[in-house]
């Protein structure tokens, strides 16, 4: 029997802004407990929201990169439940009218094909605050600093079919609030977070299955995982002749299983109502031209135009711009590098990047900026050094000797293309190895190698590979 | 409009209110007159009329994205009944 998953996410994606969704407090991160929770936050009886209206225009900005209809007017409802670290007893949502309507993205998937997936809705609410459910005399902990923190909470399709595709469809979503700047992505800091609804169905069958909601995951890797684990628990269910039970599942990273939280007896039942705290939302055209003229270059386009003007692969491409800053990047090093865009593709991607993680660097703080990078391009496709040396320079520019000109004269670096030095360099090492000659006359081609490594070393790395080759044939030929 | 004893039940649950078996009756009484009251407004003719979301045909004000308040936590948590290291202490949510 083969089974079919059918997979939906609901992203949680919190909106960098300085204040809160409805209140002028800090959203910074990390700050001590309650230090940041006003009195609108706390609900303290008589205070009113105000919109905050970088909130407004960052859904905004979310809607046009999906190709949505933003709404002329939406409107704010009460979602009502009870938990303590909802101090008013409801959490203000957008129920029937989000801000954000139909839209789609496109997501890449390992063979290079390109699925589209739908977005639903996307619509502005306000975060609640954290539960510590560490021992306090038997007592639960509550901080409200994340309390009134602007969410956009993205609604996907049914569109996924496989945990593959939801993780492309996740990091599609995660580049594109972070090109937006409307979102940091930080998924440990829970700044992007992700629910995941799966059901599985026999292939074929036009109906889907009962589907059951996992909450919170909150990495790549565990989104994966905690979804593979769903699909493989469903299908045992329904093989073992059981049904599957529509219910909301906790997953457990370190035993690798999703778990019961509540099921559709205990599902809430939130009573959405307009809030009449406040009035509807209206967005008018000049303020949707206004951010539709501030939207960067997305993605996408931005990987079909690196393929197209630097003619990177598919997957070059894909690499460079899956953040805005390491687009930028690359793009400055190909203009100092005189468009020399696969050389510094390779630079950018291989070296730089190995020293990056190695050090737990972001792109932003390299200390090999593009201009210098772009500038050894320059001087390996002059021929000025070779791609090994280049290596070397690399290293010394990272550790602050500065531009790679000055670099290769103070170390003397510059690659040998006098054809006597190498001519010499060669008789003393055919001289040194009279047995690996005779070998190689008689036939044993493979021997080559050992002659240029010997050459080489002889000449300290830095003959021109090309022309020791060239010389180094001549010469051994019998 | 009559609401049963279940819905009485299920209403006072969601609201986290604690009623007695003898209130039920009461209380259904009291609730399905509300709604008669309410369902009359099914009565009036709406075709062609724009569902409100409030009474007042204004669109909201929004404000700047700027950090006006400061921390009052002091002052918030001396009305609290339970605080410690900086949190509001709250029964048990979770076993």
């Amino acid at each position: 029997m083969s089974w079919e998953p059918v997979i939906g996410l609901e992203i949680h994606a919190q909106l960098q802004t300085k204040s809160k969704i409805f209140s002028g407090a800090s959203t910074a991160f990390g700050s001590e407990p309650n230090t940041q929770a006003c009195i609108i936050d706390l609900g303290m009886p008589g205070v009113l929201p105000v919109l905050n209206r970088e909130a407004v225009r960052m859904a905004i900005a979310f809607g046009l990169a999906i190709g949505a209809r933003v709404a002329p007017r939406s409107i704010f409802a009460r979602k009502n439940y009870f938990y303590p670290d909802l101090p008013k007893g409801y959490q203000i949502s957008q129920y029937e009218i989000p801000i954000v309507g139909k839209g789609s993205v496109r997501i890449l998937l390992d063979d290079g094909t390109v699925k589209e997936i739908g977005v639903t809705r996307a619509h502005l609410e306000e975060d609640a605050g954290k539960s510590l459910h560490e021992d306090f005399h038997g007592m639960s902990g509550i901080d409200l600093n994340r309390a009134g923190t602007p969410l956009l909470e993205i609604v996907s399709e049914p569109d996924m079919r496989s945990a593959k595709e939801a993780i492309a469809y996740m990091k599609t979503i995660h580049a594109l609030v972070r090109y937006l700047r409307i979102c940091d992505g930080n998924m440990q800091e829970g700044s992007f977070r992700c629910d995941a609804n799966v059901s599985v169905r026999r292939r074929g069958d036009p109906i889907f299955g009962t589907r059951c909601e996992i909450k919170n995951v909150n990495s790549f890797r565990f989104v994966e995982r905690a979804i593979n684990f769903e699909i493989e628990r469903q299908i045992d269910v329904i093989e073992s002749g059981g049904r599957v039970d529509q219910e909301t599942r906790l997953y457990d990273p370190d035993g690798n299983e999703t778990r019961t939280m509540r099921s559709k007896e205990e599902a809430n039942d939130y009573r959405y109502f307009p809030d009449p705290d406040l009035l509807p939302v209206v967005v008018d055209d000049a303020l949707v031209a206004a951010v539709r003229e501030s939207l960067p270059e997305l993605p996408e386009a931005r990987r079909e135009r690196f393929m197209a003007q630097y003619a990177l692969s598919a997957y070059d491409a894909g690499v460079l711009t899956a953040g805005r800053e390491l687009a930028d990047y690359y793009e400055s090093t190909v203009a100092a590098a005189n468009g020399e865009g696969k050389l510094a593709a390779n630079w950018v991607m291989g070296d730089l990047a190995a020293f990056l993680n190695r050090e737990g660097r972001e792109i932003t703080d390299s200390p090999v900026t593009p201009a210098m990078l772009g500038a050894l391009v320059n001087r390996i496709a002059d021929q000025t050094i070779s791609g090994t040396i280049a290596k070397k320079v690399f290293e010394l520019m990272w550790n602050g000797e500065g531009d790679p000109d000055a670099v290769i004269a103070r170390h003397g670096l510059k690659q040998v293309t006098d054809t006597g030095a190498i001519e010499k360099a060669i008789a003393e090492v055919m001289a040194a190895n009279p047995q690996q000659l005779a070998q190689y006359r008689s036939g044993k081609d493979k021997l080559f190698g050992f002659f240029v490594g010997q050459v080489m070393r002889k000449m300290q790395g830095k003959a021109s590979p090309e022309q020791l080759n060239a010389l180094l044939r001549d010469k051994l030929a019998p | 409009m009559s609401l049963s004893k279940q819905d009485v039940e299920k209403i006072a649950h969601l609201a986290r209110l604690q009623i007695t078996g003898e209130q039920i009756p009461g209380f259904a009484a009291q609730l399905s007159s509300i709604l008669t009251f309410v369902e009359q407004m099914n009565g009036a003719e709406t075709t062609g009329v724009e569902a409100m979301a409030h009474p007042f045909d204004t669109p909201t004000r929004m404000r700047e994205d700027i950090v006006t308040e400061i921390n009052e936590r002091e002052a918030m948590q001396s009305i609290a009944p339970a605080v410690e290291a900086g949190l509001y202490l709250v029964p048990k949510v979770i076993e």
